[in-house]
């Protein structure tokens, strides 16, 4: 990173800034929507610290998959659960929300003090800031060859597990209801649902497609 | 610019994912808030890779794994998520007592 040092820790100070008030933003708004788009802003800001740390090609990794990716797939589920509801509120709702906030004060002043004592040994040679992406690719072939197409058979995994959990149970039987009603659906029929009666009021639009099949 | 910056920077966003684990009603911000742990998790290794070992960039390639495997983490919970949508009618983490008792 070929910045002076004073321009180097003032964008540090303001991706910081910003990552921690988007990452808030995320736990703390009522509204999921603004809390997804939020993230975004999280993922972003941290690509920026990867490129302050001499880390060019993991830095636009983590944009193309986590806000390209990732983000995208949380909105998407966002509006495929599209359930406006206000959740009944719980009892003692405010004692774990301040024993969870004690708790992490704790954890985050415990390792404060950890990094802040610990001797960290630091390397005095020179970061490889414009070869990061020869040294990944020279360890992805040689000696983390393994976990490099183990990771491979992994995503096939999740993606094959993904289509398997979210597909609806496929119902060919029911094509006598399916001629009737006008609106071309597919040929599916959702789950029962349990302990929810189909005409109860709380039911939103989102769901409304899939009734047409009863 | 100092190791300890990002370590500290990397604790906050780590303390700030499991308050939104535990605290969350809604199922898809628990899963955000997994994303932000692992992103910490992800800042410390990168950390780590700049200031103690800069000429072979173990840290990055560490985080490039942990980046593939969050994708795959996020694509299967969602679906989850979705699943058990449309079995309870509903993203209450409050609710779903399905393994319970």
């Amino acid at each position: 990173m070929n910045l002076a040092e004073g321009v180097q820790l003032v964008s540090l100070g303001l991706l910081s800034f910003m990552m921690l008030g988007a990452a808030l933003g995320v736990v703390l708004l009522t509204n999921v929507v603004y809390s997804a788009f939020l993230l975004g802003g999280t993922f972003i800001s941290a690509a920026g610290i990867y490129l302050l740390l001499n880390a060019d090609f993991v830095a636009t990794a983590q944009v193309l998959i986590y806000v390209g990716a990732v983000n995208v797939l949380i909105i998407f589920a966002i509006m495929l659960v599209n359930k406006r509801q206000d959740f009944a509120p719980l009892p003692k709702a405010w004692i774990r929300k301040s024993a969870t906030a004690v708790v992490c004060l704790g954890l985050f002043s415990l390792l404060t003090t950890m990094v802040l004592v610990t001797p960290w040994n630091l390397s005095a040679e020179v970061a490889s800031a414009d070869s990061s992406i020869i040294e990944i690719g020279k360890h992805f072939f040689t000696d983390f060859l393994l976990p490099f197409e183990l990771a491979s058979v992994l995503l096939l995994m999740a993606l094959v597990g993904a289509i398997i959990l979210a597909r609806r149970e496929f119902l060919p039987e029911e094509s006598a209801v399916a001629v009737q009603q006008p609106i071309l659906t597919l040929p599916e029929r959702p789950r029962e649902l349990a302990g929810v009666t189909p005409g109860s009021p709380d039911r939103t639009i989102a769901s409304k497609p899939s009734d047409r099949n009863k | 610019m100092q190791l300890q910056y990002f370590l500290i920077l990397a604790a906050a966003l780590f303390c700030i994912g499991i308050y939104g684990l535990i605290n969350s009603r809604n199922a898809v911000r628990v899963l955000m808030s997994v994303e932000l742990m692992l992103n910490a998790v992800n800042l410390n290794l990168m950390a780590f890779s700049n200031y103690l070992d800069p000429q072979e960039v173990k840290g990055q390639v560490f985080t490039v794994f942990v980046i593939a495997i969050a994708a795959a983490e996020a694509a299967v919970g969602l679906a989850i998520v979705l699943a058990i949508y449309r079995n309870r009618d509903t993203v209450d983490m409050e609710q779903f007592n399905l393994l319970k008792w």
